[in-house]
């Protein structure tokens, strides 16, 4: 099912026309309601005049998580105080949090992506939705309580917490769709086991889960034990919140409410644009936010676009799986590497355990990427008498990363266990060049 | 016609090697021949010795990455030449080899070998006459 079919289905010709006419109007919005996006154009040498397509887009600036926290909290803010109806903060473990106020019209556009998002998953008004994100500052749990209203579907505000409490609501009610992070979706499941409720028990149907990675593996293990379709929603408060790209039916990437939210992927040293299918640090534009609208916004996260149309008939783009964060970023023999990509080679082998190390050393003023990865105890139990199998798994896993990363790595084979392991975030980046 | 070879796989890094020899040792069994085939990195460490399954149980036991091999072990007169004269009859026959080594053992040369073509190897040693030794009898040489 489709929410919004003109908006969705458009041809990308016609897209591209809102879009162009839409960066028009809100930079000339920001030029005049925000001193520091004006300064910033100018600086530039534009004025809104020059943004005519959106191809413009790229003589823009950017903006970062910095320039928020500098201009906190209502530095950035176009809309007067007497239009902002609600404020949103992101946790700010890091400085000042982020301070994000929306319009009546913000939350109204909110509610409309969150309806498409929502549809998309096959929720109708016919459902009952559990929302247990937590409400409050963070913007998942209002955010998808309004998209839910909006389609029509009774909410039920769960938030967190309270678990046992919200297995008995999800079983008596008969709760059909649910909305959280996917680490509390399997707790929700240890609970219930533990309460001895069994996905027979309850009638959920779909999940939305998002604001934290997960995996595939951890999507097959929630969709197994609660016995419904899981299905990824992505959305950042900077921007929104949850409802910026959901997946439909087809699971193939998720599609980008584009007509409101702008993507670009972009080179994270050069900053220059790049095109569909290059990995690169996903960059957005609000199109139509009134309250904090911001002008080319890096994320930060990494992952790819696409623009070709959809079995199920969307034609918006549609963004891949996020693959890591460009602060990882490393540039070897002047490409740029994202441990994420060499991560996923190496857990797409079957032979290969999820353990590694990646060192890079400047041999003869050229740097040389090491990957040394460990093998499964499966692989490595029945021994070798030749060094072949060994070697052929390094050749294989260097033409693989050779095919992703466009270098050439040495691999080296580790016997099981051999590699230290790190509590916490592990130091598998060991950079021994010395750059004067 | 063949004998049973460890092959175990070591890093090449200190302590690994003699980890493997002394778990040999203190189970009193004994090496007869060793070799190691290395790159940078790691080697294979490939061990005759006595009781060949024993030892395979003991190293698998200490979580040693070990495989037991068979192989082709041909004693030859302790004279120049004769390594030639057998690795040609091979060669002749078109059977590539894995990997050869070879040492002395009571005034009698011992050449051991590996290849995939095992039948094709059985048949040159028979049809050439060459001698091909039984494991009870390597261990009697010792």
């Amino acid at each position: 099912m489709i929410w919004n079919h003109t908006k969705e289905c458009m041809s990308r010709e016609q897209m591209r026309d809102l879009q162009g006419r839409r960066l028009h109007k809100i930079v000339e919005y920001v030029y005049h309601n925000v001193p520091f996006y004006r300064n910033k154009l100018q600086q530039a040498g534009i004025t809104p005049d020059d943004i005519e397509t959106i191809d413009d887009i790229v003589r823009l600036p950017f903006t970062t998580k910095q320039d928020l926290r500098d201009n906190y909290p209502f530095g950035l803010q176009a809309a007067p105080m007497s239009e902002i109806i609600r404020i949103h903060a992101s946790s700010g473990t890091t400085g000042n949090p982020t301070i994000v106020g929306y319009t009546r019209k913000d939350v109204g556009v909110w509610s409309e992506c969150m309806a498409r998002c929502l549809t998309a998953y096959g929720i109708s008004r016919d459902d009952i939705f559990s929302v247990a994100y937590g409400y409050g500052l963070f913007t998942g749990g209002l955010g998808v309580h309004y998209g839910v209203e909006n389609l029509g579907a009774a909410v039920v505000p769960a938030s967190t917490g309270n678990t046992e409490k919200h297995v008995r609501l999800l079983r008596d009610l008969g709760v059909t769709g649910i909305a959280c992070t996917p680490s509390y979706a399997l707790h929700l499941a240890e609970t219930m086991e533990r309460m001895g409720v069994s996905r027979n028990d309850i009638r959920l149907r779909v999940g939305a889960f998002g604001a934290e990675p997960w995996t595939e593996n951890m999507r097959r293990e929630i969709e197994d034990k609660l016995g419904l379709k899981a299905y990824n929603l992505y959305g950042l408060s900077e921007i929104m919140g949850p409802c910026v790209s959901y997946e439909c039916s087809e699971q193939d990437d998720s599609h980008i409410c584009e007509d409101h939210y702008f993507p670009e992927i972009v080179d994270p040293e050069t900053l220059e644009r790049r095109p569909n299918g290059d990995v690169g640090e996903l960059v957005f534009t609000t199109l139509t936010k009134t309250g904090m609208p911001l002008l080319r916004y890096r994320t930060r996260d990494l992952c790819t676009l696409r623009d070709d149309p959809c079995p199920c008939g969307r034609t918006a783009v549609r963004m891949g799986r996020i693959l890591g964060r460009s602060d990882d970023m490393l540039i070897i023999r002047g490409i740029n590497v994202f441990p994420s990509q060499i991560e996923s080679v190496i857990l797409s082998m079957p032979e290969c355990a999820p353990h590694y190390r990646l060192i890079i050393d400047r041999v003869d003023n050229l740097d040389r990427l090491t990957v040394q990865v460990e093998v499964r105890q499966e692989f490595w139990a029945n021994g070798f008498d030749t060094l072949t199998p060994i070697t052929d798994l390094e050749k294989t896993v260097a033409a693989r990363l050779r095919s992703v990363l466009s270098i050439n790595a040495v691999v080296q084979i580790k016997a099981p266990g051999t590699l230290e392991r790190f509590e916490g975030k592990a130091k598998i980046i060991q950079d021994n060049r010395k750059l004067d | 016609m063949t004998i049973h070879q460890l092959s175990v796989f070591i890093e090449n890094k200190s302590g690994t090697l003699v980890k493997v020899l002394k778990l040999l040792k203190n189970e009193g069994i004994q090496l007869i021949a060793s070799t190691i085939a290395d790159t940078a990195e790691y080697g294979i460490c490939r061990i005759i010795c006595s009781e060949p399954t024993r030892a395979y149980d003991v190293l698998k036991a200490a979580g040693v990455a070990v495989s037991l091999a068979d192989v082709f072990a041909i004693e030859l007169d302790d004279e120049p030449g004769r390594a030639a004269d057998a690795i040609e009859i091979f060669a002749e026959a078109g059977i590539s080899i894995a990997y050869l080594y070879s040492f002395l053992l009571r005034g009698k040369g011992v050449l051991v070998f590996r290849t995939d073509n095992a039948q094709a190897a059985a048949d040159a040693i028979k049809s050439h006459g060459l001698k091909s030794i039984p494991e009870s009898d390597l261990y009697k040489l010792v």
